[in-house]
C-alpha cells in the first residue's frame, strides 16, 4: 500500500483522485498500517468517550427465539416504499431501500415487487406447470415433481424495466437512491433449469420462442426467445435458501438472469413454445420504450452494465468532515462487472473501486472505495464496465439517444425505461446529499 | 389411412418419442396431458391468429357489453376514465406520447388476448370468447380501424392492418 505518515504519526492511505478519493487498497490488505490509517481520522478532533454502562438489557435473560426470526424492532424503518398501498385497481410497486442495506443480496422481505392486478394466494399443492406447444409431448408438473429434478442456485440481479425512470426527467427528482433506484434487487435463486424439463417433453425444431404465463389475475405473459430458454433459463423455487416470497412469486418464477423483470413472470404456470412471438400486451405495448422519432424499440430485454452509489446517497447526510467510504452497487445483464470507477469531482477525475469478492456473473457486485471529505462541496459518480466490453454510459449519452421529458414527471412514473446511465450526487457543505445531473 | 400412411405416420410417431432414451434418464415425473386437458389454460394469441378460438362479435354487440363490464374503469365511449383511454391517440412522437390502441399496439390480436386473459380487472376470465370478440370489434370500430359493421372472428382479426405495424427497431437482434 502507498502510503505516508501524517502530522500525527499515524498512515495515511494516498488520494488517489480529486476531492479526497483513497487508494481502494488502503482498508482492503487489512493489517496495522490501515487500522492505523482509519484510526488517524477517529482520533483526530474525537472527544473522549463517555463510561460504558452495563445497559438494562445486558443483566436480565432475553427473549424467546421464535420459529421464525423477525428483525429487532429497532430496524423496522427499513422498509419498502408503496405506489399503491391501498390496493387501487392499478399495478403494485414496492421499492427496495438501497441506502438502509448492505452487501450483494436482497433482503426477501425487502426485494422489490411489482404485481400489475394483486399477489394471488396460490396454494403450492394445486399449482401445476405446464409445458405444451411445440413440444414432442406436452408435460404438466406438481410443485412436489419439480423438487425431485436436479437443482442448481445462482445469485442474479431481478431489475424492473422501468427501473431508474425518474432520470429521463429534465431536471433531477429530488428523492432517495430508493425511489430512483429501487426497482432493482438482487437474491440467490435455487429451482430446476427450463432446458432439464424441456429435454423431457422434447423440442420441436421449429420452436423459435416461448411463452411464460403466470397464475395470477391477468395471466400475465411474455414471450422469450428459446435461446434463453436452453441457456440459463431457471424455473426458481427458492429465493435466498427459502421459497420465494409471495409477491416475487410464490411458489415458481420464470428466472431469466440478466433479463427484464416483467419477463421473469411470476406465479409461472404455462410455458408454450412457439414459432412466434405472441406480441403480448407487455411486449408490444408496456416495456416498448418509444424514441424521439417516434419509433419505439421492441424487445429490449437485457438490462445493461450499470451501477450507482448506495452511501452515500440522499438521506445519508454526511455528519462532518472525515472518513467514509463510498459504496454501491453494479451489475450487468451480460455478466460479470469488470471494474468501478468512482469520482468525487464530477468525473474530473477518477479512483478505481475495490470490488467484494466474489464477482458473480448477472448478480449485484458490491464496490467500495474509501473516501476524505474535506467539508466542500463534492459531487459523486460511479461508472461501471462489464466482462464483455460494455461501459455504462453517462446521462448525456442516454438523453442524445432517447431524449428526456419536456416537463418534470412525478417520481413514480414511468416516462422511458432501460435507464442504465450515471448517477450523480452532490455533496453541499452542510453534508446533505442532492441528486444532480453532471 | 393406407398402410402406407399408416407406416409413415407409426414411424413419424416413434422418431418422435424416439427421445425417450433421453426421457428415461431424468427423473420423468411431468405427466403427460392432452389438448383438451389444456384447454382451459391454453389461451394465447399469436400475430397470425394461432389460438384464436371459435366465435364472432360486432362492434354493436360490444357495445353493449362494454355498457356493463368495462364504461365504470375505461368511461364513456372507452375515452377514459379511472382507467387508460381505449379510443383516440395523437401522434407518437416521444416518451410523453400517451400511447393507445390505434396509434402504438402493433397487432389487433393483442387486444383479443389481453381482454380474454386480464379483462374485467375484477373478473378476469369471465367473459365469453363471442364477447371478447364483440369488444375486439367495438374498440377497434370506434378507432376506425375497421368498419362499424366487420364481425370479428378467428378470420377477420388477424387481417386487421394496425398502423403502428412497423413503428418498432428490434433492440438487440442477436438475442432473439
Amino acid at each position: 500500500m502507498q502510503s505516508k505518515r501524517s502530522k500525527s504519526g499515524w498512515l495515511e492511505p494516498e488520494v488517489v483522485a480529486g476531492n479526497g478519493l483513497l487508494d481502494r487498497r488502503a482498508f482492503l490488505r487489512g493489517g496495522a498500517a490501515a487500522a492505523g490509517a482509519m484510526m488517524g481520522y477517529t482520533f483526530v478532533g474525537s472527544a473522549a468517550a463517555e463510561p460504558l454502562a452495563d445497559d438494562p438489557w445486558s443483566k436480565v435473560p432475553g427473549g424467546i427465539s421464535p420459529p421464525y426470526e423477525q428483525r429487532s424492532r429497532y430496524e423496522e424503518k427499513v422498509a419498502r416504499t408503496l405506489s399503491n398501498p391501498k390496493g387501487e385497481p392499478r399495478t403494485q410497486h414496492a421499492r427496495t431501500p438501497h441506502h438502509l442495506i448492505n452487501g450483494t443480496f436482497t433482503p426477501n422481505g425487502l426485494h422489490f415487487t411489482i404485481v400489475h392486478a394483486g399477489t394471488p394466494d396460490i396454494d403450492p399443492d394445486k399449482h401445476r406447470l405446464l409445458i405444451h406447444g411445440l413440444v414432442k409431448r406436452p408435460l404438466v408438473f406438481t410443485l412436489d415433481a419439480l423438487h425431485r429434478y436436479p437443482m442448481v442456485s445462482r445469485m442474479s440481479f431481478v431489475e424492473c424495466g422501468g427501473n431508474s425512470a425518474p432520470f429521463f426527467s429534465k431536471e433531477p427528482i429530488q428523492a432517495s437512491v430508493q425511489a430512483l433506484h429501487g426497482l432493482v434487487s438482487c437474491a440467490e435463486w435455487t429451482g430446476v433449469r427450463l432446458s432439464t424439463l424441456l429435454e423431457e417433453t422434447g423440442i420441436d425444431p421449429k420452436a423459435k420462442w416461448f411463452i411464460a404465463e403466470g397464475a395470477d389475475a391477468p395471466a400475465l405473459s411474455r414471450s422469450v426467445p428459446m435461446t434463453k430458454a436452453l441457456d440459463d433459463a431457471m424455473v426458481a423455487l427458492y429465493q435466498n435458501g427459502e421459497r420465494i416470497m409471495p409477491g416475487n412469486g410464490y411458489p415458481m418464477r420464470l428466472l431469466l438472469p440478466g433479463w427484464e423483470g416483467n419477463m421473469n413472470v411470476k406465479f409461472l404456470r404455462r410455458i408454450q413454445l412457439t414459432d412466434a412471438p405472441a406480441m403480448s400486451y407487455y411486449e408490444a405495448r408496456t416495456y416498448a420504450p418509444v424514441l424521439p422519432n417516434g419509433k419505439a424499440y421492441q424487445f429490449y430485454f437485457l438490462q445493461e452494465v450499470k451501477s450507482f452509489i448506495t452511501h452515500p446517497s440522499p438521506g445519508l447526510t454526511l455528519k462532518g468532515p472525515g472518513f467514509y467510504e463510498i459504496s454501491g452497487v453494479a451489475y450487468s445483464g451480460n455478466g460479470r462487472i469488470s471494474k468501478v470507477m468512482v469520482s468525487a469531482d464530477g468525473g474530473q477525475s477518477w479512483a478505481q473501486t475495490a470490488l467484494q469478492e466474489p464477482v458473480p456473473s448477472k448478480a449485484f457486485t458490491r464496490f467500495r472505495t474509501p473516501w476524505r471529505w474535506d467539508n466542500n462541496p463534492a459531487v459523486l459518480q460511479s461508472h461501471a464496465w462489464d466482462e464483455a466490453g460494455n461501459v455504462q454510459p453517462t446521462r448525456a449519452q442516454i438523453v442524445a439517444v432517447r431524449g428526456e421529458t419536456t416537463k418534470v414527471p412525478p417520481v413514480t412514473g414511468f416516462p422511458s425505461q432501460h435507464y442504465n446511465g450515471i448517477t450523480t450526487w452532490a455533496i453541499e457543505r452542510n453534508g446533505e446529499v442532492k441528486h444532480v445531473y453532471a | 389411412m393406407s398402410m402406407h400412411k399408416l407406416l409413415i405416420f407409426a414411424v413419424l410417431l416413434a422418431l418422435a418419442v424416439g427421445s425417450s432414451g433421453a426421457f428415461a434418464q431424468g427423473p420423468n415425473l411431468g405427466k403427460p396431458i392432452g389438448p383438451a386437458e389444456i384447454a382451459a389454460w391454453d389461451i394465447s394469441i399469436l400475430p397470425d391468429g394461432t389460438g384464436l378460438p371459435p366465435g364472432s362479435g360486432t362492434s354493436a354487440q360490444g357495445a353493449s357489453v362494454y355498457a356493463q363490464k368495462c364504461f365504470m374503469c375505461h368511461g364513456e365511449n372507452a375515452k377514459g376514465g379511472t382507467n387508460a383511454a381505449l379510443v383516440g391517440g395523437g401522434p407518437i412522437t416521444g416518451m410523453e406520447s400517451v400511447k393507445t390502441v390505434a396509434n402504438f399496439w402493433p397487432y389487433a390480436t393483442t387486444v383479443f388476448d389481453y381482454i380474454r386473459r386480464a379483462m374485467p380487472w375484477q373478473q378476469p376470465r369471465t367473459l365469453t370468447n363471442d364477447e371478447v370478440y364483440a369488444l375486439t370489434a367495438y374498440i377497434l370500430a370506434l378507432n376506425k380501424l375497421i368498419a362499424e359493421n366487420d364481425p370479428m372472428n378467428a378470420q377477420t382479426l388477424p387481417k386487421v392492418r394496425m398502423p403502428n405495424r412497423d413503428g418498432f427497431i428490434i433492440r438487440f437482434p442477436d438475442k432473439l
